[in-house]
């Protein structure tokens, strides 16, 4: 295969690749911060989609897009690690297995 | 070969790699400390695609505050390493696994088998990835959003500290 550029499929095939891995650790782990590093991960590989669509198409919307749910994150990021935080206060755990009280 | 090529090859098997490294370590500090590595690579990705600004961003935001703001939490928690659920192989994991890979392979069907057309990096993709630009766009057209989002954080950081708090009457 003779490549000279990257082909835009290139950039969507690694995104869903990094999504579906972050998908896996939310389901199989049970570790309340490492499922939300594994969000995280699950964001920027959408990221990846919008800047990759941003610079393929010229059009600037995809990089405002980022930039919000970059702010999200963060916003995100505070709240879940106090829940973290908190949750460990009242049953000494982060496993989410543990905390069963609301499981029907 | 070109360096774009090998560029985005080697982001693309760091990023890939790290990102398993953080699913599969029991010990949540490697866990944090891939993910940085995961970070890093993708603003390296985001540099290919000539997005200076949200490169910078990517490593200021993600591997700088948000990852120190994780670490710092694990840290206080003291965890050690996650203990496996119950038995050695269980159901729950080799299902999502399994389902995993048909996700993946459905996904890279759909988006290799059907060319886009697009090949080439659009020519004013360097001038919209420039800080100015991205200011320019962001305060003329998103400036509601823009205006939104810091009431979104200001909310984020008032719910922080109730829920971090020990007792909200003291």
């Amino acid at each position: 295969m003779n490549l000279t550029s990257i082909p835009l499929e290139y950039y969507l095939a690694l995104s869903s690749i990094i999504f579906v891995i972050g998908a896996t650790g939310v389901i199989t782990r049970r570790n309340a911060i490492i499922i939300f590093m594994c969000i995280e991960m699950m964001l920027n590989a959408v990221n990846l989609t919008l800047v990759a669509f941003s610079a393929y198409l010229g059009d600037s919307a995809g990089q405002m897009f980022v930039f919000f749910v970059m702010a999200v994150a963060a916003a995100e990021a505070a709240v879940g690690l106090a829940i973290v935080l908190a949750l460990f206060r009242s049953r000494q755990t982060v496993y989410v297995d543990e905390v069963n009280l609301m499981k029907w | 070969m070109n360096i774009q090529v090998v560029l985005f090859s080697l982001l693309a098997v760091v990023a890939i790699a790290t990102g398993i490294l953080l699913v599969t370590r029991r010990n949540p500090v490697s866990a944090a400390v891939s993910l940085i590595m995961h970070f890093f690579a993708l603003a390296g990705l985001y540099l290919t695609l000539q997005a200076q600004f949200i490169a910078a961003v990517q490593i200021l935001v993600y591997a700088g505050a948000i990852m120190v703001l994780v670490v710092f939490v694990i840290m206080l928690l003291n965890l050690g390493k996650e203990d496996a659920l119950q038995e050695k192989f269980n159901p729950r994991t080799a299902l999502a696994i399994a389902m995993s890979a048909a996700l993946i392979m459905q996904m890279l069907l759909a988006f290799l088998s059907a060319p886009t057309g697009f090949n080439e990096i659009a020519p004013s993709a360097e001038k919209i990835g420039s800080p100015a630009e991205i200011g320019n766009v962001l305060f003329s057209g998103y400036i509601f959003p823009f205006e939104a989002i810091s009431l979104l954080l200001l909310a984020a950081v008032l719910g922080s500290i109730i829920l971090a708090k020990r007792n909200i009457e003291d």
